[in-house]
């Protein structure tokens, strides 16, 4: 019985030191301005949106938020457009050195990004995309790690449904949107939903490859705040934060059990 | 299911057998057609974007540019002496080590606490399970902004805790000593939730029987953890130490929020002289040799995995 009180202990424990920080993010974005630096700091705020305010007349926040869904959106959408489609013909096509190809395409697993990140800033300087969508969304449209989950998935998958779709005259295409897909729904959310996650929370190539205040993403848009705010503003900065923080909070809530199941099949099953 | 029945062909003649081999040949065509087509647009980014770069910065790190020439100059392999004889470049790697170092063993230890106690008959274990995996996949650059305000020696979370009992805090990202054990902190904040999960799903996949059969013989229960339980989740331990290693390797966005490398240098890591290097120093060609040492480290590191992996599915 006291075993069982010290555990309970130790997990209220847990709990609160990855909820600490959330909270008091949560509560300095909402205390007046004042009130975040009095000293002992106030546990519950006095409730108010000056923070917000402040946040947006220090920086476009809403113009960042415009750009980081806008990025967001399109670059989920590409890549796991590329990733069901190099899938499917990987799982149900034939093709001379098929083989080779698929190496190709997940040997980019093997390349840190960070590695990337001065080439490809060149590339796009090249290409006249610095300072706009195409530069921030293209060059991670490329899928190695979704692909491979959804090939995976896709053998797993029984043939002769699909070979039924055959004989009933279906060409490949509408043997994929009509027969493969909708049987492939979990697998597809987790590709999305992890993909959104990494294209919203990406920061150093929003960072390089943009320099005006009109292209900037939130994150980025955070770290300027915070560089040119210092130490003034906590409250303008944590209502930025807020703002960064809860679409993403948001989407883990719904959708959490897409998120692990993802994560959980590249660990044990890749 | 519709079901087909194919018409009997019971003796075609040449002719038929010429026809039918020309449609074959067709379909196969349309076949290859379709394949290229669908999958030439990933082929052509991941070319571009993952491969060339590789390509690129091996042509870079032989030369000297500062991005605004209009060519680089070749200087053969001098940026590679020059960075394997520079002690700036010594502390960078030691910082980098010790960083990976302390978060792949404080990840592995506190995750696999986590994951033992996600695994006991508690009440509101789930709940905690989703807690402490959020940050995870919250981004690092807010984190790392929500703790740069926790870590403020006037007002800060941080403050309020050590306060009551009696210590001054530090100034921690401004104080040498403590930057990097406070970068450490809020990665492990940030990531512990993962290993947690991943040891958990491996826990929860652990066969029974060995365990209640060395129970049933007495074994403690440290001695059914040590010979039991760890060996069998060497393979969950060897893929986290693993992942840790390379994405600790690239970690960024915390510390440009948190440190920008600083202060001085102590929370210089291998990363953040490869964006310092090439983005605020505009020094192409060192940049490129940085980015060529961390490949190929990272290289070994994966391969090596990779041999593991394979060695594992063969004796299975």
């Amino acid at each position: 019985m006291k075993a069982r009180a010290i555990q309970y202990v130790v997990l209220i424990g847990v709990a609160a030191v990855f909820l600490g920080p959330l909270y008091w993010l949560l509560s300095t974005a909402f205390k007046q301005p004042a009130q975040i630096y009095q000293w002992p700091p106030a546990w519950w705020p006095d409730l108010t949106w000056e923070n917000f305010s402040l946040a947006w007349k220090a920086a476009p926040f809403d113009r960042f938020f415009l750009n980081s869904t806008i990025i967001t959106v399109a670059g989920t959408a590409l890549k796991v457009i590329n990733a069901v489609l190099t899938a499917y013909a990987f799982a149900y096509l034939r093709f001379p050195f098929k083989k080779i190809l698929f190496f190709a395409v997940l040997g980019a697993m093997m390349v840190p990004g960070h590695v990337t990140l001065l080439p490809n800033y060149l590339t796009v300087a090249t290409l006249g995309w610095i300072n706009t969508y195409a530069g921030l969304i293209i060059p991670g449209i490329g899928s190695a790690f979704a692909t491979f989950l959804m090939r995976q998935h896709f053998l797993t998958l029984p043939t002769e449904v699909t070979d039924a779709a055959a004989v009933d005259g279906a060409g490949h295409l509408r043997t994929l949107w009509r027969v493969v897909l909708p049987m492939s729904r979990p697998m597809l959310i987790t590709v999305v939903v992890i993909t959104a996650v990494e294209e919203w929370n990406n920061f150093v190539w929003p960072l390089i490859v943009t320099n005006t205040a009109s292209m900037r993403t939130l994150p980025v848009g955070l770290l300027i705040l915070k560089d040119e705010e210092g130490l003034a503003a906590w409250g303008t900065i944590m209502a930025g934060t807020l703002l960064v923080l809860a679409p993403m909070l948001l989407i883990f809530l719904i959708a959490q059990r897409y998120i692990v199941g993802g994560i959980t099949a590249g660990a044990l099953k890749g | 299911m519709t079901i087909v029945d194919l018409p009997a062909r019971a003796h075609p003649d040449e002719q038929q057998i010429a026809a039918s081999n020309d449609q074959l040949k067709r379909r196969r065509r349309r076949e290859y057609g379709l394949f290229a087509l669908l999958v030439a647009p990933n082929l052509l980014v991941i070319a571009v974007f993952a491969y060339w770069p590789i390509i690129y910065n091996a042509f870079l790190s032989l030369t000297d540019w500062n991005m605004i020439a209009a060519r680089p100059t070749f200087v053969g392999l001098a940026n590679y002496g020059r960075t394997l004889t520079d002690p700036g470049f010594h502390k960078t790697l030691w910082i980098t080590v010790v960083f990976t170092g302390l978060i792949v063993i404080g990840s592995l230890v506190i995750g696999l606490a986590l994951a033992f106690l996600f695994n006991l008959p508690l009440k509101g274990r789930g709940a905690v399970r989703t807690i402490a995996f959020a940050p995870h996949i919250l981004s690092g650059a807010a984190v790392a902004t929500i703790w740069a305000f926790i870590f403020d020696p006037g007002y800060g979370l941080m403050r309020a805790l050590i306060e009551p009992f009696g210590a001054e805090p530090p100034d921690w990202m401004n104080n040498s000593d403590w930057a990097l054990p406070g970068l450490v902190i809020v990665y492990l904040w940030k990531n512990v939730g993962f290993a947690a999960l991943i040891y958990l799903a491996g826990l929860q996949g652990l066969p029974k029987e060995l365990d209640e059969a060395a129970a049933i013989d007495g074994a403690s229960t440290w001695t059914r953890f040590r010979s039991i339980k760890l060996p069998l989740l060497a393979p969950i331990t060897f893929f986290l130490l693993i992942t840790t290693v390379i994405g600790t390797f690239q970690a960024f966005d915390v510390i440009a929020v948190m440190t920008g490398g600083g202060p001085g240098d102590a929370t210089t890591t291998l990363s953040w002289s490869i964006y310092n290097e090439g983005f605020q120093a505009f020094n192409a060609g060192r940049a490129a040799t940085l980015s060529i040492i961390m490949f190929v480290i990272l290289l070994l590191v994966t391969t090596v995995q990779a041999r593991v992996m394979e060695r594992r599915v063969h004796y299975r």
